[in-house]
C-alpha cells in the first residue's frame, strides 16, 4: 500500500514540478511586453516624459526588469511561500488574493455539479438499463444533454428561465444590490443566483453519466458471471448489485478522466452567466494578457485537478478490491 | 419526426423544472428586488434609488488612487474633483472646487479663488493649501505629471487663494486641461504618504470633497453612496443614492441586463445597438436616429512613415482615396458612428477647421482617381495587378488591429479589400492586444518600429486641439511603454514649431488658436502623415425603466458616459438632472 501511494505521489509531484514550469514558461513566449499593453490599456493621455516614468514604475512593480532566470527563481521563491505574484491588470493585486476570492464560487459550482451529476445519472442510467420506456425516452435526451456545449445550454437557460420566465437571475454571483451578510435574504439570493450556472452544468454532466452506465449495465447483465449467477437461480436482485458494482469501475475512472474536461466547461459557464468564479477572472486574465494572474489560476486548476485524481486513485483502492490484492503482490 | 422532436423538448423542460425545484425550494428572489421590505437597509440598495452603470471597468476595481489612471470607475468625478468642469458640447469651463480663476495682465501669474464652504468627507475644510498641494505633488516622478516643466510655483497666499507663477511662455492649453482634468487631493491625508507609494497606495475608502463616497467593492462590481454633505447637495442635488458600476462581462450579459432593465446606463460597445434602439424595447442613446451616438475619438489610420512607399506622401494620399469610410460607416457599425473630417478634429472642434482652405485638399473615396494617383507618381501595377515599390519589388502591406475588436476587424477586412481594389495590397491581420502594442510602439533604442499600416483611435475629447496635434506632429518622437503619439514617426519642424506654438496660445485667443490650426491643417492634408477615417463614439445606451431625464440631443446636451475624464466633462450633471421614474400602480 504505501508503496503504491509513494509511486503515485512521485508522479504526481514530478507532473506538478514540470507543469507549473510550463505554466511559468508559456506566458512568456507570449508576443508583447505586459506594460506596453497597461499603458496602452488605460488610456494614457499623459505627456511622454510623465509616461516614460509610469512605465519604469510598472516595470519595477512586477519585477520585469530583472534577468529572466531570476524571474524563474522569485517564481518558485513566491510559490513555496503562497505567493503567485501580482496582477498586472488589476493594479499590482497580489494574484493569491484574486484567486482566492474566486475559488469559493467556482467550487461551490462544481463540486455540487460533479457529484450530484455522477451520482443522479449513474443510477438513472442503471434505472433506465432495466426499463423499456425510460430506456426509450432517456437515451435520446441524455445524448443530446451530453452533446450540448456547455456555454449554449447555460445561454438557452439564461434566456428562458432567466430573461423570459424570470424564474432565477442570469448574472453576477449575487444581487447587485446586496452586499454579503449572514442573513437569509443573502443566502436565498446567493443560491439563486448559482441555480441556473449549476444546472448547465449539472445537466451535460448527468446525460454523459446516464449514457456511460446504462450502456455498462447492459454490457454488465450479458457477461458470463450475471449469466452464471443467473443459472443459480440467484435472485435478480443480486445479480444487478454484482453488475452494477462492476460498471461502476469505469465510471470512476471516468470521472477522473473528465475533470479537466469539466474544469474547463465551469470556466465557460461561468463567463455566460458573469458569475465571479475563477473562469471569469481567466476570461479577464486573458483579455488583459495578464502573465502573473493568468500563471496562477492554471497553476491553481493544475493543482486542482491533480489533487481530485489523487482521491480517484483512493477512491478506487475501496472500491475496486483487485486493486488491494494486487498491492499485497496477488493475483486478481 | 416533428412529434419525436416535441416530446424530447418537452421531457427537457419537465427535467429541468424537476431539478430545480428539487434541488431548491427557495430560489424565488428576483435579481433586484426593489429593497426587500425585511432588508436590513444597509445590506441592500432600494432599486428606486440606484443607478447601475457599466462600461467602463474592465477588470476588478482594484485601485482607488486618484492619481493611477487605471483607478475605480467614479474615483476622479465622483470621489475627488477637480477645480473646473469643462463641457465640450458648449465649450465652457464651469468653477467646480474653484470659484475663479483669472490670469494677470501678463498671464504669467494665475490665481485660483477656492469655493467657499467645500468639505472633505472626514469633515476636514478644503482650503487653498490643498491646491497648491496638489499642483506640487508633481515634483514626484511616480505622479508621472510635467506639470513643473511650465509651472514655476504655487503656493497658498491665504486660505481660500492660489497663487501659481508660471515660466516664461506658459503652456496655456496644459494647465487649462489640468484645471479640469487633474483631482485635487486633501493634503492633510496626502502630505503623510511616502513618495515612492503615492501610487502604489491603492486608497480604498479614500477621503474626497464629491458627492460620492466609496461604499464597497467587489470583483464584479464598485458601489457609491451619496455624500449628503457634499457642497453641492443644497443647490443641485444628485439623485442616486448609490451607484452600482458593474465589471465588464461578455457582451451578452450587458445587453441582457439593460433589456431587462438591471443596468441604467450602459457605455458598451453593442453591434447592432441601432435595431434594438428602434426596435421598441425603451432603450435610448443620445440623438435618436444616426448616427446615435456623440463623437469621442477619431480613429485613424497610421502608416509606418519608415516604410518603402508609406514614407511617400503621393503613395498615402492614393491610399486614403482608396478608402470607403462611408461603407464602414454603415455597413460596419450600422450608422452609430460618423465619417471622419480628413483634418482628423472631432465635430466639438467645427469652428477651427478651415474649410476654405482644406476643399481642395480634402480626400475622399474614388477607386479610379486612387489608381490614377499611383500611376501618376510612378507606381506600376505587378503581375498580379497589385502594384509594386518604385524599386519594382512587390509591396505588400500589413494591417494589423487587436484580435476581438470586432468592429474595427470588420473595418479593416474593409479597408484592405477596398485599397487591394485600388491595386494596392493591403492585408489584414488581427494579433493580440499586446503584439499590436509591440509593433507599434518604437523601440528604446530609437529603431523603427515593426508595423506597416494600424487602426488606432488614442486622442480622446477634451478642451483643445492641440492634443489632436501634438499627438500627430509631437517630437522628439517618443519610444518604449509609454509611448502614445506620433506612432508614425513624421518629422516636420514646421508643424512641431506650430504645435508648441498653439500650447502657448492663451485658450480665450481665439483668433491665433484658428489661425494655428489652419496652418496645421494644410500640414496634415498636404503631406498626410496619418489617414483619418470614422469618429468612434461615446457608446451609451440606456434603460429608462427606473430613471429618466438621461443626456440627449434634444434634452439636456452632456456627455452621457461614465469612462475616466468624462465626469469632469460634464458627465456629473447627468447625476443631477436625472428623475426617478414613479413606482407603476
Amino acid at each position: 500500500m504505501r508503496r503504491y501511494f509513494g509511486r503515485k505521489l512521485l508522479t504526481y509531484t514530478l507532473t506538478l514540478f514540470i507543469a507549473a514550469t510550463i505554466d511559468w514558461l508559456i506566458p512568456r513566449f507570449m508576443p508583447g511586453d505586459p506594460v506596453y499593453g497597461l499603458m496602452s490599456r488605460m488610456g494614457n493621455n499623459s505627456s511622454p516624459e510623465a509616461a516614460k516614468a509610469l512605465s519604469d514604475y510598472y516595470y519595477n512593480l512586477f519585477g520585469l526588469n530583472q534577468p529572466i532566470w531570476q524571474q524563474y527563481l522569485n517564481f518558485w521563491g513566491g510559490l513555496l511561500h503562497g505567493d503567485l505574484g501580482r496582477s498586472v491588470f488589476e493594479h499590482g493585486q497580489p494574484v493569491t488574493d484574486a484567486i482566492m476570492a474566486a475559488v469559493p464560487y467556482t467550487l461551490a459550482l462544481l463540486i455540487p455539479a460533479i457529484l450530484l451529476s455522477w451520482w443522479a445519472g449513474n443510477s438513472f442510467g442503471a434505472l433506465a438499463a432495466r426499463r423499456k420506456w425510460l430506456d426509450n425516452t432517456m437515451l435520446p435526451v441524455g445524448y443530446i444533454l451530453t452533446a450540448t456545449p456547455y456555454m449554449w445550454l447555460g445561454i438557452v437557460l439564461a434566456f428562458v428561465f432567466g430573461f423570459t420566465l424570470k424564474m432565477f437571475p442570469f448574472a453576477n454571483s449575487y444581487g447587485l444590490n446586496l452586499e454579503p451578510s449572514f442573513t437569509w435574504l443573502f443566502f436565498t439570493d446567493l443560491v439563486a443566483h448559482w441555480m441556473l450556472p449549476f444546472l448547465s452544468l449539472f445537466l451535460v454532466m448527468f446525460g454523459g453519466w446516464a449514457i456511460g452506465m446504462r450502456n455498462m449495465i447492459i454490457y454488465e447483465l450479458d457477461a458470463d458471471y450475471s449469466r452464471y449467477l443467473e443459472a443459480l437461480g440467484a435472485p435478480q436482485r443480486l445479480v444487478r448489485k454484482y453488475a452494477f458494482r462492476n460498471a461502476m469501475l469505469p465510471q470512476i475512472t471516468g470521472l477522473a478522466l473528465q475533470l479537466g474536461v469539466i474544469v474547463a466547461g465551469s470556466l465557460v459557464t461561468e463567463i455566460v452567466f458573469s458569475y465571479q468564479g475563477v473562469g471569469l477572472l481567466l476570461f479577464n486574465a486573458i483579455k488583459s494578457e495578464d502573465y502573473f494572474l493568468l500563471q496562477g489560476i492554471f497553476l491553481f486548476v493544475i493543482v486542482g485537478v491533480l489533487a481530485a485524481n489523487f482521491l480517484v486513485d483512493i477512491a478506487y483502492v475501496i472500491v475496486d478490491p483487485r486493486t488491494r490484492v494486487g498491492m499485497r503482490g496477488g493475483t486478481a | 419526426m416533428q412529434q419525436g422532436k416535441t416530446r424530447v423538448l418537452s421531457l427537457l423542460a419537465v427535467l429541468t423544472i424537476a431539478a430545480s425545484a428539487t434541488a431548491c425550494g427557495t430560489a424565488t428572489t428576483t435579481p433586484n428586488a426593489s429593497g426587500g421590505a425585511s432588508a436590513a437597509p444597509d445590506q441592500t440598495y432600494p432599486r428606486a434609488e440606484t443607478l447601475y452603470t457599466t462600461g467602463k471597468q474592465w477588470g476588478a476595481p482594484s485601485t482607488w488612487n486618484p492619481l493611477d489612471p487605471n483607478a475605480a470607475m467614479g474615483v476622479v468625478g465622483l470621489q475627488y474633483e477637480t477645480l473646473f468642469l469643462y463641457d465640450p458640447l458648449k465649450d465652457v469651463y464651469t468653477p467646480w472646487l474653484a470659484a475663479s480663476g483669472t490670469w494677470d495682465t501678463a498671464k504669467t501669474t494665475y490665481t485660483i479663488k477656492t469655493r467657499d464652504g467645500v468639505k472633505w468627507s472626514d469633515t476636514q475644510a478644503f482650503t487653498a493649501d490643498d491646491v497648491a498641494f496638489t499642483i506640487n505633488l508633481a515634483s514626484i516622478k511616480a505622479v508621472g505629471s510635467n506639470l513643473l516643466s511650465y509651472v514655476d510655483s504655487a503656493t497658498a497666499s491665504d486660505a481660500s487663494t492660489v497663487v501659481v507663477k508660471f515660466k516664461a511662455n506658459p503652456a496655456y492649453q496644459e494647465w487649462q486641461q489640468w484645471l479640469y482634468n487633474s483631482p485635487i487631493l486633501p493634503k492633510h491625508i496626502w502630505s503623510s504618504k511616502a513618495d515612492e507609494n503615492i501610487l502604489k497606495d491603492t486608497n480604498a475608502n479614500g477621503v474626497g470633497t464629491g458627492p460620492y463616497m466609496y461604499k464597497t467593492a467587489s470583483a464584479d462590481r464598485m458601489v457609491w453612496v451619496r455624500n449628503d454633505a457634499w457642497w453641492g447637495a443644497a443647490t443641485n442635488p444628485v439623485k442616486p443614492k448609490y451607484i452600482v458600476d458593474i465589471v465588464n462581462g461578455a457582451n451578452s450579459v450587458a445587453l441582457g441586463q439593460l433589456l431587462a432593465g438591471n443596468i441604467d446606463l450602459s457605455n458598451n460597445y453593442f453591434p447592432g445597438i441601432s435595431q434594438i434602439v428602434n426596435g421598441g424595447y425603451g432603450i435610448t442613446t443620445y440623438f435618436k436616429s444616426a448616427p446615435y451616438m456623440l463623437a469621442g475619438n477619431t480613429a485613424v489610420l497610421v502608416p509606418n512613415l519608415t516604410k518603402p512607399a508609406l514614407k511617400d506622401a503621393a503613395f498615402r494620399k492614393a491610399l486614403a482615396t482608396a478608402i470607403n469610410p462611408d461603407d464602414i460607416v454603415t455597413k460596419d457599425y450600422g450608422d452609430i458612428v460618423q465619417k471622419a473630417d480628413p483634418s482628423g478634429l472631432l465635430p466639438i472642434f467645427d469652428k477651427y477647421i478651415d474649410k476654405t482652405q482644406n476643399a481642395p485638399l480634402n480626400y475622399s473615396f474614388d477607386t479610379a482617381k486612387a489608381k490614377q494617383m499611383l500611376a501618376a507618381a510612378g507606381y506600376k501595377a505587378g503581375s498580379d495587378g497589385m502594384v509594386t515599390n518604385l524599386d519594382g519589388s512587390p509591396l505588400k502591406l500589413t494591417l494589423e488591429v487587436p484580435d476581438g475588436w470586432s468592429d474595427w476587424m470588420a473595418a479593416e477586412n474593409m479597408i484592405a479589400a477596398s485599397a487591394q481594389a485600388a491595386g494596392i495590397n493591403v492585408v489584414a491581420t488581427h494579433p493580440d492586444f499586446n503584439t499590436v502594442v509591440a509593433d507599434r510602439n518604437r523601440p528604446d533604442d530609437a529603431t523603427a518600429p515593426k508595423f506597416d499600416l494600424i487602426i488606432n483611435n488614442d486622442v480622446q475629447v477634451g478642451n483643445t486641439p492641440w492634443t489632436w496635434y501634438d499627438y500627430v506632429f509631437r517630437q522628439p518622437l517618443p519610444s518604449g511603454a509609454g509611448e502614445n503619439r506620433n506612432y508614425e514617426g513624421y518629422k516636420n519642424d514646421t508643424a512641431w514649431g506650430l504645435v508648441q506654438q498653439l500650447d502657448k496660445t492663451p485658450v480665450e485667443d481665439l483668433t491665433t488658436m484658428k489661425s494655428l490650426c489652419s496652418q496645421l491643417q494644410k500640414i496634415q492634408l498636404t503631406d498626410l502623415p496619418v489617414i483619418p477615417l470614422w469618429y468612434n463614439g461615446v457608446w451609451s445606451q440606456v434603460s429608462n425603466s427606473v430613471w429618466t431625464n438621461f443626456p440627449s440631443d434634444t434634452g439636456n446636451q452632456v456627455m452621457p458616459a461614465t469612462w475616466n475624464g468624462y465626469w469632469q466633462m460634464g458627465a456629473i450633471n447627468m447625476l443631477t438632472q436625472l428623475q426617478a421614474v414613479p413606482p407603476a400602480k
